[in-house]
């Protein structure tokens, strides 16, 4: 049986993770604004301007961890315009983050055709390899579908621990979880909404700006404008999978990510010559609306999200 | 009380003056708390307490006037300072976040961001002290949603002291308590009084101000009128001062009822969740005649006030207005008959909290009166919301003001305005004192009695049963769905309508009274 060939294969899985690993930064990223209270459909054009803006700072003769770093900063930047209008100024996310989305994305092209402006093809740049873990990658079938990935994948796993511990283990995590419960509350036990709101939107719009980076840093050596391709919408959707809860939404990123490997593997099987190549690459998708069906029955939506807060009003 | 030590200000208010829009809510307050005091602060719905209290405590900033803590002036609105600088607040409505436990709830904000680790086991055992020490009973890993109302006043309370609060202002503690935790909540607070802290405690429940307090201090339409000793006064003064001039409960004049305008009988209706449905009722609402409803809630009071509403239909028996019987029943044609409705939670189905005043109060006519060939005809709208103010006496900015702004008391006007301007033939009053000051109470009980003087059939719904008896021309009680035969006034003693409340008295199905 072909399907479970695909599935025992340590490659499968490797590449599963190496898909879902974007998924994992702008997930978490999206994560942290929600928990605040802040929902951020930024993060398509947020994405993108990170994928370009890390590739770029290494075409341009950074290391590759400072093309990471400038990722980040460039999220950070656009996450502190989207912080200003939805915070303090309490205007509608939707309208913030759509309106942001397309900023940054317009501008990203804009930016490209300026630096690059004679080019037909981008050009290519020493991206992050296979760093394959001693010891470890030695493991059979664990070691090359896990520890054999490159710097970036480690760091998304990374991130997923720091998100939690920081989030259930921290005063902060406690501060930034009450903000997208209860502002009221985190007010008047002397706190600011509104800094808090801001910091968690900038970090973790700094998050997804690394998700961009890693499609054109690890995943690839190159930038192309329909790169990011929906992933940041995929993401909002893993926070909802994941009931706002970072341990199960790296489940679904890494369920979603095994959906889209499955499905270019089966293109190539028996059953690819008889079904059109396009019900392939629906199913990742499909699968994801039932698994959201089945899991977000019962979770619990920050209870203050897209809430504005304005202290002092009745 | 004891421990008084006037020579000690802890707090001291200086002429703080807050303005929202056109509407001063505090004027000129100037007021000094001593060590070991309780001050209470009375007035009415609307009177300005809470605004006052959250100056003090920073979440407003006044526009004049300076409050200090202990000789030091405290910023203007910043919580934080005043919590550092001791004071403790207790809001009306809890400032909690209800998917978090206890002890997340307490320990926010007082452990610093930038410490690397929730110290949660040193944060439960002192939680557990303070609990025993206060008898604040309340077990630290629950989550706040999951706890009751009082529970979650004993949650913010232990806010305070955590925090070392020397200072607690309490906004209306007692609003959403039974008499038991009410009882308990005071023994809480005489032992905070022990232990040299000073209380202010917001309320307009006379009894309990004169329970608890050294002083009173009384607030009129923003500004301080009295200050009094609570020894040196007694209740009738505090409520003459509180609404300025002396308002009595209206007098009902004898009257002879008029015709039946609203007749059930034999009806069932639908359970609603858990509350019971109309079981077999049979019930006569005539012109000129205010009917009492009295029973413990959830008993299908909501069954029946949804039944002439409009909203549910009967499951059997009959059901006539004025003779006819009722077919496609419906909100919309409730309204066409002429049922005016004051609902039960004026909030949530009365009013848009964030409609203005003048789509508030066309809520009902809009498409009839005012609108022509499909446009709204806002100009006469506004009109009539003006006139409304005016005649109903609602205090607020303007017609233009979302209702949200208003106080309960005012609120509760402006509907009774919509509800009794259309001249209605039935009137269906579900809970329409409920959380009203005197002042308001007695407003909305003269109106009503008036529109019943007027011909109106009016049916008062009420858990009060001295509401019920001063009210009414003839009283039911209704019990699990069931409804007692018809009692003039004066006929039953209160503990009578307290067996039938009970349950006792309904034979079977029948009526054997």
């Amino acid at each position: 049986m072909e399907l479970f060939e695909i599935l025992t294969s340590a490659a499968f899985w490797a590449a599963a993770i190496r898909i879902a690993s974007p998924l994992i930064f702008a997930t978490m990223g999206e994560l942290i604004c929600e928990r605040a209270g802040v929902l951020n459909l930024g993060i398509e054009g947020i994405m993108v301007a990170g994928a370009f803006a890390g590739w770029i700072a290494v075409w341009a003769g950074m290391p590759l961890w400072g093309g990471v770093s400038v990722a980040f900063m460039v999220g950070m930047g656009l996450g502190g315009i989207h912080s200003i209008l939805s915070v303090p100024f309490g205007l509608s996310q939707h309208v913030v983050g759509i309106g942001l989305t397309l900023l940054a994305t317009s501008a990203t092209f804009y930016t490209y055709r300026v630096m690059l402006p004679e080019v037909s093809t981008p050009p290519k740049i020493d991206a992050f390899q296979p760093f394959p873990i001693p010891i470890l990658s030695d493991i059979p079938f664990f070691g090359p579908a896990l520890f054999q990935q490159t710097a970036l994948t480690y760091l998304a796993f990374i991130l997923v621990g720091v998100v939690s511990f920081t989030l259930y283990r921290t005063p902060l995590g406690l501060a930034v979880r009450a903000a997208g419960e209860s502002p009221a509350a985190v007010a008047a036990q002397g706190l600011s909404v509104t800094a808090i709101r801001m910091g968690a939107v900038m970090v973790g719009s700094g998050c997804m700006a690394v998700g961009g980076a890693f499609l054109t840093m690890s995943a690839f050596d190159s930038f192309f404008f329909d790169m990011v391709n929906g992933r940041g919408w995929i993401c909002i959707a893993l926070v909802v999978f994941g009931a706002w809860r970072p341990g199960k939404a790296l489940f679904g990123a890494i369920l979603f990510a095994a959906f889209d490997a499955l499905q270019i593997r089966l293109q190539q099987t028996g059953i690819g010559a008889v079904v059109p190549y396009q019900v392939f690459l629906m199913m990742p998708y499909i699968l994801s609306i039932l698994a959201l069906i089945a899991m977000s029955r019962r979770a619990e939506v920050p209870a203050a999200l897209m809430v504005p807060f304005n202290k002092g009003e009745r | 009380m004891s421990g008084v030590d006037s020579a000690q200000p802890v707090l001291r208010l200086q002429n703080i003056t807050k303005r929202f829009g056109p509407v001063t809510a505090n004027e000129a307050v100037t007021f000094d708390l001593a060590k070991g005091e309780v001050i209470a602060l009375l007035g009415e719905n609307g009177a300005g307490k809470t605004t006052l209290m959250n100056i003090l405590f920073g979440q407003y900033t006044a526009d004049e006037g300076q409050v200090s803590v202990f000789g030091k002036p405290l910023p203007p609105g910043n919580p934080r300072a005043a919590l550092d600088a001791g004071v403790g607040m207790v809001h009306q409505h809890f400032t909690l976040a209800g998917n978090l436990t206890v002890w997340e709830n307490i320990v926010l904000g007082a452990q610093p961001l930038h410490a690397p680790r929730l110290r949660a086991g040193a944060a439960k055992a002192k939680i557990r002290a303070l609990s025993e020490e206060f008898q604040l009973k309340v077990d630290p890993d629950a989550k706040i949603s999951a706890l009751t109302v009082g529970e979650r006043q004993r949650v913010e309370i232990l806010k305070a002291l955590y925090r070392d609060a020397r200072i607690l202002i309490l906004d209306e503690p007692t609003a959403v308590l039974t008499p038991q935790e009410t009882d308990a909540l005071f023994a809480t607070l005489r032992k905070a009084i022990d232990l040299g802290l000073s209380i202010v405690f917001i309320s307009h429940k006379l009894h309990e101000v004169m329970a608890i307090s050294n002083r009173v201090l009384v607030l009129r339409h923003g500004k301080l009128v009295a200050e009094r000793a609570t020894l040196d006064t007694d209740r009738a003064e505090l409520s003459a001062l509180m609404v300025g001039a002396e308002t009595s409960a209206p007098e009902l004049s004898r009257a002879t009822p008029g015709a039946p305008l609203l007749s059930l009988a034999q009806l069932s209706t639908p359970p609603i969740g858990t509350a019971p449905g109309l079981r077999k009722i049979d019930l006569t609402l005539r012109a000129g005649q205010i009917t009492g409803l009295a029973g413990v809630s959830g008993n299908g009071q909501a069954a029946l006030s949804d039944l002439i509403s409009g909203l549910v239909s009967p499951q059997s028996g009959t059901f006539e207005i004025a003779g006819s019987p009722v077919t496609g029943w419906t909100p919309r044609t409730a309204i066409a008959q002429g049922i005016a409705r004051i609902p039960e939670d004026r909030h949530k189905t009365g009013t848009i909290a964030d409609f203005d005043l003048t789509e508030n109060t066309i809520l009902e006519t809009y498409a009839t009166q005012f609108s022509k060939r499909g446009w709204m005809n806002w100009r006469g709208a506004k009109a009539h919301a003006e006139a409304l103010i005016k005649t109903y006496d609602v205090r607020c900015s303007g017609p233009d003001a979302r209702i949200r702004l208003l106080s309960g008391g005012n609120m509760q006007k402006l509907i009774l305005g919509r509800v009794l301007e259309n001249a209605p033939r039935i009137i269906l009053a579900n809970q329409p004192v409920r959380g009203l000051d005197i002042g308001a109470v007695n407003y909305v009980h003269g109106r009503l009695a008036a529109a019943r003087d007027a011909g109106a059939a009016v049916l008062l719904i009420s858990e009060d049963l001295d509401e019920i008896m001063r009210l009414s021309d003839v009283i039911h009680v209704i019990s699990d769905g069931r409804l007692s035969p018809e009692f003039a006034r004066g006929t039953m003693q209160p503990e009578q309508l307290g067996v039938w409340m009970a349950g006792d008295g309904f034979e079977g199905e029948n009526h054997a009274a």
